[in-house]
């Protein structure tokens, strides 16, 4: 059977189809979908693990138990679960265990744009790297028969682009596996004392010379010889960018991007005139192809920033591009990401963004507060860089700090990574105040549950992790919860931690809207402006609400009857369809010109 | 593209129903037996920000990515946003635009200004432009969440596939009442 998949979803369906019955990982994108596509095939176990060291370290214990273990995580989660991954490379894996990275070239949803081949040359792990859905599926089992073979975890790189196009799929049927789970005591292999270590070590690169041979015979390391004038050396979607360009050219598509196939590419770079390394990111191929002494042309032409479409591809290997249309440069209004109508963020950050004091952020929906007109937020690095960052820039003030500096981090991004700084701000005596915003979901990845919303990824029911207990427990002493809706609680609640000489942590506690909406519970009544009220002052655009527009006297000479004074430009104006009635635009509002929407208008 | 296949780009805003537009496209291309390739991006673009979705179909297709130049067909689902993709369009290319204007932020708070003859300049550089007042159709067709249905419609008359295959699709896609109203608005905008 055909069927149109992505490539996240091909992923799940290859596990699923060659029997893998366990996959663990963290939500980001690109990578989110393929344990929620996973999860929802019948008899297989699949979690959200509070993040990717996690992750890993469950699917290694499922691996050495003998399970065949998928791990999915973004490019930088392999960062987080970058301590286990060197040495699981020394123990190998017993079952077969095959992580997923999915790296963002342009970072369209990410800090950095990491090329993480790097890590499978860094870590000794063979890695490869599929085009297509077609490919994501069947390199998936591959991974596996090669995770078994040679007792070694195995990277499977997707890209965004690989992750979240969609192309036709053949399905197959899944074949289940013999059961070879059980307990498996091998001390000289999992105990890594540095005796031991020392021992595997050699194994690694023993392994690394069997895989080096593996890979010069390995078929979706593949040979297209047609002209032999030009011949490109490339993996993944680069592949299908230059074969869009230039069909007639010899290729050489690396199916394994690590270890290389070098007698291949001396073979291909001897039949071809004029050889291309066409790669997004880094000069991974290009270099180990200098190296061998093969003349080739690379990141001299291509860029080394930003994923590639096939015209970068045209025009960085002819300087011409397709024909068309010579446009004026046009200066368009952007149109950036928002915070959505009623979000909870929203009253929050309106609250931080007037505060004297500086504000390190996290990474979630929030990070986007940092814009106009919120501008609520003063750095954002990685997850959970928030309150170490507070805690180190309140010690390193001293007096000048005090009451000035404030650590801002969301609910699922604390369960990742933030309970570990918050303890060492107990610990190290801070006085930094730190607030979860806790939206109870992952909002910015699609809504994914985690350890302190009461549901598994599968959908049971389980326990909760109380931020206030566990803020106790841990010696935070000082520990409020708001309604982020009220801002005048919520300007009260700062200033009073602020002004404390201890750590303290807020709880500003208001369900994702999105989440609500998902939940079906009815929103509130919807604002509106009465024009006669209004002063055009803009304190409601100040919040930065979807649902609030100005409208110009100058543009739309109906509404000029309502102005009250000469300086009076316009009025504000609330669409009705987006409001969810939450209230902000009537706190900040003095002419109290915003009143539910009644019955009959 | 080539003489089998066309390159097609949906573009408009977060929440206008862009990518289930081009899923039900893209099933209606492999029913009637082609390639196909589609990619658009998720994550931080849904919330309200730019939305473009890239389907490309032939007899076998590589890139899902259109280059600049290369897309046949530009479908527009907001007025403004048509002028962000023009780069991508084919010198004979055609033009499907909704006529429906959604302000950007910065319009919203006053500090931009929303473009005021956006069809004019397309009308300027580009001779196949259709305007389709997708959105009030789709309200009179009875859902305003119909409006990407409605441009499929207009969509469909510029693409080689069978009627029925498109009908066949609408109606797996959605249940019950939505699926008649659908192919009804789907009609509405075949005929414009």
């Amino acid at each position: 059977m055909k069927k149109l998949m992505s490539g996240n979803e091909a992923i799940a369906r290859g596990a699923y189809e060659c029997g893998v019955l366990f996959a663990s990982g963290y939500p980001g994108t690109p990578s989110t979908e393929i344990l929620e596509e996973y999860s929802q095939y019948p008899g297989v176990y699949a979690e959200w693990s509070p993040n990717e060291k996690v992750a890993l370290e469950v699917g290694i214990g499922a691996a050495l138990a003998g399970a065949r273990v998928l791990v999915t995580m973004k490019h930088v989660g392999v960062n987080v679960a970058a301590d286990p991954l060197f040495t699981i490379s020394y123990t190998g894996t017993n079952g077969g265990l095959v992580i997923v990275t999915a790296d963002d070239p342009s970072m369209h949803s990410s800090q950095n744009e990491q090329d993480n081949r790097n890590y499978a040359k860094f870590t000794r792990i063979p890695m490869l790297e599929p085009a297509d859905s077609q490919e994501a599926k069947k390199f998936v089992k591959i991974a596996f028969d090669i995770s078994e073979k040679f007792d070694t975890p195995v990277f499977l790189r997707s890209t965004t682009r690989v992750s979240h196009s969609q192309s036709i799929v053949i399905l197959e049927d899944r074949i289940e596996g013999e059961d070879k789970t059980g307990i498996y005591k091998n001390p000289a292999k999992y105990v890594m004392v540095p005796a031991r270590a020392r021992v595997r070590r050699v194994e690694v690169e023993k392994r690394m010379s069997e895989l080096r041979e593996f890979a010069e015979s390995f078929p979706e390391n593949r040979m297209e010889l047609n002209d032999p004038e030009v011949g490109i050396i490339t993996s993944g979607m680069s592949y299908n960018y230059a074969k869009d360009v230039f069909p007639r050219y010899s290729y050489l598509k690396l199916g394994m991007v690590f270890p290389l196939p070098v007698n291949l590419i001396r073979e291909f770079a001897s039949r071809v005139k004029k050889l291309y390394v066409v790669e997004e990111l880094d000069p991974f191929f290009e270099e180990a192809i200098k190296a061998m002494g093969i003349e080739a042309t690379g990141k001299d032409i291509f860029p080394y920033t930003g994923e590639f479409d096939p015209g970068i591809i045209e025009t960085s290997m002819t300087g011409r591009s397709a024909e068309r249309v010579d446009l004026p440069t046009l200066s368009l209004p952007q149109r950036p990401p928002n915070l959505c109508p009623g979000c909870p963020h929203r009253g929050l950050f309106y609250v931080l963004g007037k505060l004297d004091a500086f504000v390190a952020g996290d990474i979630g929906c929030y990070t986007l507060s940092f814009m106009k007109p919120l501008e609520g937020m003063d750095s954002t690095i990685c997850m959970g860089a928030s309150i170490g960052m507070a805690h180190g820039m309140s010690k390193a003030l001293k007096e000048k700090g005090a009451g000035k500096i404030v650590g801002v981090i969301g609910d699922s991004t604390f369960v990742h990574s933030g309970i570990t700084p918050l303890l060492n701000m107990a610990y190290n005596k801070s006085a930094a105040v730190i607030v979860i915003s806790d939206n109870s979901t992952t909002a910015m990845t699609g809504l994914q549950e985690h350890a302190a919303t009461g549901l598994t990824l599968q959908g049971e029911v389980t326990g909760k992790l109380d931020f206030t207990l566990l803020a106790k427990a841990i010696g935070i002493e000082s520990v409020r919860v708001i309604d982020p809706y009220d801002i005048k609680n919520t300007k009260e609640v700062m200033k009073e931690e602020r002004a404390k000489d201890c750590p303290s942590l807020v709880i500003s506690k208001g369900a994702c809207v999105l989440l609500k909406k998902q939940q079906k519970v009815k929103p509130a009544k919807p604002f509106t402006v009465d024009p006669e009220k209004c002063i055009g002052c803009k304190m409601c655009l100040g919040l930065g609400c979807p649902a609030i527009s100005w409208r110009r006297f100058e543009d739309r000479d109906e509404l000029k009857i309502y102005k009250k004074g000469k300086k009076q430009e316009g009025i504000s104006s609330i669409n009705s369809f987006l409001c969810t009635g939450c209230t902000l635009c009537r706190q900040v509002c003095k002419p109290e010109a915003i009143a539910e929407v009644t019955d009959n208008e | 593209m080539n003489n089998s296949g066309k390159s097609i780009l949906l573009a408009g805003v977060g929440g206008q129903g862009i990518i289930r537009a081009s899923d039900i496209m893209s099933s209606v291309i492999m029913e009637a037996g082609y390639d196909v390739k589609k990619s658009e991006v998720h994550g931080m673009a849904q919330r309200g920000g730019c939305v473009s979705s890239h389907i490309r179909y032939s007899d076998k297709v590589f890139s899902p990515l259109s280059m600049k130049g290369g897309v046949d067909l530009l479908i527009s689902f907001e007025k403004l946003e048509t002028l962000r993709y023009l780069d991508y369009l084919a010198p004979e290319g055609i033009i499907i635009i909704n006529d429906e204007e959604i302000y950007p932020p910065s319009v919203n708070m006053g500090e931009g200004e929303y473009p005021s003859n956006v069809t004019e300049t397309i009308n300027e550089y580009f001779t196949d432009v259709t305007v389709v007042s997708a959105s009030s159709l789709a309200e009179k067709a009875g859902d305003k969440r119909m409006t990407n249905t409605v441009m499929l419609g207009a969509l469909s008359v510029h693409l080689p596939f069978d009627p029925n295959i498109w009908e066949e699709v609408l109606k797996r896609t959605f249940s019950g009442k939505m699926s008649e109203m659908n192919i009804s608005a789907f009609g509405m905008g075949r005929n414009v």
